[in-house]
């Protein structure tokens, strides 16, 4: 796994505590469009539970992940599907 | 970009989407969606046989930073209906899933 892949596990981890945590490294599907090589961690799929959404619209929960990542979107992270688990 | 360039887009965001009862912020158009996210609402909006206004971010420098700080949401699609913002591609399936983007839509 690519160094962007561990930050972003270890930001979420120490972020949300979560209960789930699920991390895909979807670049190579992205592989051509906008000069993206399918190596360079631009796309990822983040599925990820945790008692911090509880009670929060689903808008809520993805700016909590966005803002959480700021640093990674800023610098290279070009696209970041997120499925938040709620009870 | 100059800070008012910035300014001026947003104004014209907040036009648009009091203008349109459903906003579409992508990148390409209705015909040529240049991203697969992008082409995913524009298929669930198609499906559920909405009436849309889209916008090219690609296209628009200025728009495509201004959106984001409008909306404080860093990634294109973002999808307005009646003025409000719902989300981006994975939200707009999540609520095409559920029914709630169809009652959205025909309220």
């Amino acid at each position: 796994m690519g160094d962007r892949y561990q930050r972003i596990m270890s930001i979420l981890t120490e972020t949300f505590s979560p209960a789930l945590l699920e991390l895909v490294d979807e670049s190579q599907l992205h592989r051509g469009h906008h000069g993206h090589t399918g190596r360079d961690e631009t796309h990822f799929f983040v599925t990820i539970a945790s008692g911090l959404f509880s009670g929060q619209s689903s808008v809520a929960c993805h700016r909590m992940v966005n803002a959480a990542l700021k640093g990674e979107l800023d610098s290279g992270l070009h696209a970041l599907r997120i499925v938040v688990k709620r009870d | 970009m100059t800070p008012e360039e910035i300014e001026n887009k947003k104004q014209e965001i907040a036009s648009d989407i009091s203008t349109n009862k459903v906003m579409l912020y992508m990148k390409g158009n209705k015909q040529a969606p240049m991203c697969g996210f992008s082409a995913q609402v524009i298929q669930i909006l198609t499906h559920l046989g909405a009436e849309f206004e889209t916008k090219d971010v690609l296209s628009d420098e200025g728009l495509r930073q201004a959106i984001k700080e409008f909306s404080d949401w860093p990634t294109i699609p973002q999808l307005y209906i009646n003025g409000e913002f719902i989300g981006g591609c994975d939200i707009t399936t999540e609520m095409f899933q559920n029914g709630e983007l169809k009652t959205l839509i025909s309220s």
